[in-house]
């Protein structure tokens, strides 16, 4: 055993150069793989940190009509709803629209007793509460455009039309890595009073509302229940758990998350192009050496298992390094791609996909030439020397 | 002009081994008439083949002169080397290094897509060649479908197919068995005697040192004339 | 410089087959990759440059993302449509409705549009491929090509059920490959009822000179009375695709130029050997005269047909994507939106271009080292 594992270590350190770019090669491909797999579960993540106790209300026709203020009262009296919060996607401009981030107009006390993973510093978000013009930004956000509390955060209103300053008064932390920091928050009442103001007909209108009710197994049955309460009126309603409402986003460019999945593995089969390749050129440069090998007594399995092992020392040793440089990778690509991603982390299942593959490249790369490695005539093989 | 078609004046060279400078000739300075045809013997390191590749312009002294046809080619750029090369000199090796991927016809064709000459003359000068060498009706063959005495005459026609003054051939015989090595002797001596091509090769094989009309020695960088070419030249 | 003839260098990938496939082929994957993006990101501007007609403007809510988000008063409306330049105008309503997709079941936003028969004189690549054209005033609507294959209920004879209403599905319409074709179409003022809107989503007009278009679009946008953007239909349209574009190339690029680095190292691998394998025949070549460069161009060669071979297997399995139709939800525009890949010919020349740089930067370093190889030193490892 000893001596089988030794052959195959110096076999591979025979040729420095190719090796080396084989094992830099996997490297390469195990990395984009990992890095294609995390982006598509960042794509999910908003379903993932979904709380099991929060339903969302919306209008049913689609989300971009809104609802009556007046609903927030009849949801909360439908039996098992605990609180009920407002929330509108105002949509606004920060500077320029390549700076985006979410913005949400909310009912403030109610709708963060609602957010347990959202994080403050008691005193600040008593500010938040006392400042009808207070904002509140996430640890990611601020850290992306350098917002701190006290600051002025002007947007350009789209949806809502018009100027509209605000001034940041907390800085929540989520309690997770995978809770959502990079979202500003600010007064419902607020937004209302202004439209009232600028444009009266568009004023009392909700575009969603969060539901928290007590048990969490009866989503489905309080889900109904608030949506018979508008049935048969001008705007009724459609309620669902909010991993289902994250999920509903992801759908509809679920062409493009295929696409990308489609792709990762792509480049796992160009890898094994590349390791076939290599692996057949150092399997026909040794013929001599394993006719040699044979003619003295070796099995032809002796033989296959060198090439394989080979094969597999190469794979695990690009594949282990690709994986350990997943993950400064991805931390690097979070910070530059700031709120586009809020949550980018290597999943488990991400890295048991990665040596997954390094390992089936390094046994697939090695069936030909360990077959005819094993399947050499000695006499042949001696002959060809050279 | 000189009878001396090569004038080897001091000529040094050494090779670094490991960290150690060994040195392979030391001053050496012979002549090669035209139209002799030198054999070249020694033990195995003497620098028989180095010698061979200082005369063909493939390597450089590291002191000394070494003129051919009144041209000193020493010291001269790789560039104008080329040139030179391509025009003075056919080289035979012993494993024949033709292009394993060009017929028999192309791999003779090569020295002269250097030149000038239109497709139709190269043809005309390749299929000379061949006619020579005897292998006309080989011209489409691949070398991986020709034996090895065969290969070695194409090899041959390579190298006079520009038409060189000079012939270097170093170990011809080497790798083949002796019929053919009698047929690859027999078309140098030909080549020597009916075409006044002057040869120089290297060689271990005795049987082909016997063809040559001249042998020196060489042995730890000194050349010495045989022994028994005294009593050649008086049989 | 005299070169070595391209036949040393092309028959020696015939010789090895295997390695020439291997190589080859992981460089034509990656040039698969490299064409199906710009395919995509081409087919997706077709389908929105064509839907824009070269003398129509829109008009909607200053910096509104999409009509969806923008509103025009009644009197702005009337308005933009009395302007002299205006030949024909249509006031619109655009909203998005969910619907279940027909395989999957899936619901996702479905672009509908209330417009009057001016404003299907606006567009002319629009015409019935099935049934027929609504009726003004009624409660029929027209689905476009795209819509009528991919979702349920949508067929001519059903009904749809949205805005408190049912709606007749009288026919099916072809918008020639662009946006439109992921619409519904119905009568605006029963879509406004039906909605309880009170203003337009938009304003589409046709210029009588389309030269016309930048003193009226001066003259609309400065007027106090309104708060409108003016733009030309096409303008519009790219505008409306430039995130999603954006995101699918850049994502596509940055995929293709990593992926690249894999088959450039495949190609290395390869190249180096076959110098390691050749340095006699190296050594001949150079003794026979020939120039350290032109060794140098003969396996630079070698690399670039083997990248030429790669091209071409990827581009003809690209040109295959045509088949492919795609659907997905337009961030901008929040409807969905069908469109498929085009291949056009500044794509073949890009990823010609593309497998050429893989193949020099593949081929470069073991080119170099061929050439720099001393005869001596060939000649004897041979």
């Amino acid at each position: 055993m000893r001596q089988f594992l030794k052959l195959i270590v110096r076999n591979t350190l025979r040729h420095k150069l190719r090796t080396g770019l084989t094992v830099l090669g996997l490297l390469i491909a195990v990395l984009s793989f990992g890095l294609l797999q995390t982006v598509v579960g960042a794509w999910y993540a908003g379903a993932n940190a979904a709380a099991p106790d929060r339903l969302v209300t919306r209008n049913a026709i689609s989300l971009v009509f809104p609802m009556p203020l007046h609903y927030r009262d009849k949801i909360r009296a439908v039996p098992g709803v605990k609180r009920v919060g407002a929330a509108n996607w105002f949509g606004g401009i920060y500077q320029d629209p390549k700076k985006f981030f979410p913005q949400f107009a909310v009912d403030g006390a109610q709708y963060f007793e609602m957010y347990p993973e959202y994080r403050f510093v008691e005193e600040e978000k008593r500010a938040f509460l006392r400042d009808r013009r207070g904002a509140v930004v996430g640890r990611k956000l601020a850290d992306t455009h350098g917002f701190r509390v006290g600051d002025t955060l002007p947007l350009r209103g789209t949806i809502f039309p018009g100027d509209w300053s605000f001034t940041v008064r907390a800085i929540y932390d989520g309690a997770e890595a995978r809770t959502d920091t990079s979202q500003m928050f600010f007064h419902w009442d607020y937004l209302n009073e202004t439209m009232k103001r600028r444009v009266a007909r568009r004023a009392d209108q909700v575009g969603v509302f969060v539901v928290q009710i007590a048990e969490p197994a009866r989503s489905a049955e309080i889900s109904q229940a608030i949506d018979a309460q508008f049935r048969n009126s001008a705007a009724e309603t459609l309620s669902e758990t909010e991993k289902a409402f994250q999920l509903g986003f992801v759908a509809m460019t679920e062409a493009i998350v295929v696409g990308i999945r489609v792709v990762s593995f792509v480049v796992v089969f160009i890898i094994l192009a590349v390791m076939a390749n290599t692996m057949a050129m150092t399997a026909r440069e040794r013929l001599s050496e394993y006719a040699t090998l044979k003619a003295l007594g070796f099995a032809p399995g002796y033989v296959a298992a060198l090439v394989l092992g080979e094969s597999l020392a190469i794979a695990l040793a690009g594949g282990l390094l690709g994986i350990a440089c997943t993950f400064p990778v991805a931390a690097w690509f979070g910070t530059q791609t700031g709120t586009l991603f809020p949550v980018l982390a290597v999943s488990p299942a991400t890295v048991a996909m990665q040596l997954g593959c390094a390992l089936a490249v390094g046994v697939a790369a090695a069936l030909l030439p360990g077959r005819r490695a094993a399947r050499v005539r000695i006499v042949e093989g001696l002959r060809a020397i050279g | 002009m000189s009878p001396a078609l090569i004038e080897v004046r001091n000529v040094s060279k050494s090779y670094r081994r490991g960290g150690q400078i060994v040195p392979v000739l030391h001053d050496l300075s012979f002549e090669v008439q035209r139209g002799d045809f030198l054999g070249l013997m020694g033990p195995s390191g003497s620098g028989k083949s180095t010698l061979l590749n200082l005369l063909a312009g493939i390597d450089q002294p590291d002191a000394g002169q070494i003129l051919v046809d009144g041209v000193d080619i020493t010291g001269l750029p790789e560039s104008d080397l080329a040139d030179w090369r391509a025009a003075a000199v056919g080289f035979v090796f012993q494993f024949y290094n033709l292009m394993p991927v060009l017929t028999a016809f192309e791999n003779v064709e090569l020295p002269l897509t250097l030149t000038s000459l239109s497709r139709r003359e190269r043809r005309e000068h390749v299929a000379a060649a061949l006619r020579l060498v005897g292998l006309a009706d080989r011209a489409q063959h691949y070398p991986s479908e020709l034996s090895g005495g065969q290969q070695q005459r194409v090899a041959i026609a390579r190298a006079l197919v520009t038409d060189p003054k000079l012939i270097v051939a170093d170990e011809p015989t080497g790798d083949l068995d002796r019929q053919s090595a009698a047929e690859v002797l027999s078309l140098l001596e030909q080549l020597n005697v009916e075409f006044g091509k002057t040869i120089v090769m290297v060689t271990h094989d005795q049987r082909a040192a016997d063809r040559a009309h001249a042998i020196k020695y060489l042995d730890k960088g000194e050349l010495s004339e045989g022994a028994d070419l005294l009593e050649r030249s008086i049989r | 410089m005299k070169s070595i003839p391209l036949a040393y260098s092309v028959r020696n990938l015939w010789t090895r087959k295997l390695t020439t496939a291997l190589t080859a082929g992981g460089m034509a994957l990656v040039v698969f990759v490299f064409a199906a993006v710009l395919m995509l990101d081409a087919g997706l501007r077709q389908a929105m440059v064509s839907t824009g007609q070269p003398d129509n403007i829109v008009v909607t809510r200053r910096s509104s993302g999409s009509e969806v988000q923008s509103g025009v008063e009644r009197p702005q409306a009337a308005l933009v449509e009395s302007q002299p330049e205006v030949v024909t105008a249509s006031k619109e309503t655009v909203v998005l409705i969910a619907q279940p997709k027909r395989d999957s079941g899936v619901v996702s936003n479905v672009t509908v549009r209330g417009l009057s028969p001016q404003g299907i004189a606006l567009r002319p690549q629009v015409r019935i491929a099935a049934g027929r054209m609504f009726r003004a005033a009624s409660t029929e609507v027209v689905v476009g090509r795209s819509i009528a294959q991919r979702f349920a209920g949508t067929g001519v004879g059903e009904r749809l059920r949205f805005g408190a209403r049912d709606w007749l599905v009288v026919g099916v319409f072809d918008a020639d490959g662009s946006a439109f074709d992921s619409e519904i179409w119905g009568d605006v003022d029963q879509m406004m009822q039906s909605f309880r809107r009170q203003v337009y989503s938009s304003v589409i007009a046709r210029l009588a000179d389309p030269a016309t278009f930048d003193a009226l679009k001066q003259r609309l946008e400065s007027d106090p009375r309104l708060t409108v953007d003016v733009k030309r239909e096409r303008q519009f349209y790219e505008e409306q695709s430039a995130a999603l574009s954006g995101f699918i190339s850049i994502l596509g690029l940055t995929l293709s130029v990593i992926f690249s680095i894999g088959a450039m190292i495949g190609a290395m691998i390869t190249m180096y050997a076959a110098v390691a394998g050749r340095t006699g025949e190296i050594g001949a070549l150079r003794a026979l005269g020939f120039r350290r460069r032109a060794i140098l161009a003969a396996f630079l060669a070698e690399a670039l047909a083997l990248a030429a071979l790669g091209w071409a297997l990827g581009l003809a399995a690209a040109s295959l994507m045509q088949l492919v139709h795609i659907s997905t939800m337009n961030w901008q525009s929040f409807g969905e939106l069908a469109f498929s890949f085009t291949l056009t010919p500044k794509i073949v020349l890009q990823s010609l271009a593309f497998a050429a740089v893989m193949g020099f930067a593949g081929g470069v370093l073991p080119a170099l080292r061929a050439a720099r190889l001393s005869i001596v030193d060939a000649l004897r490892a041979a």
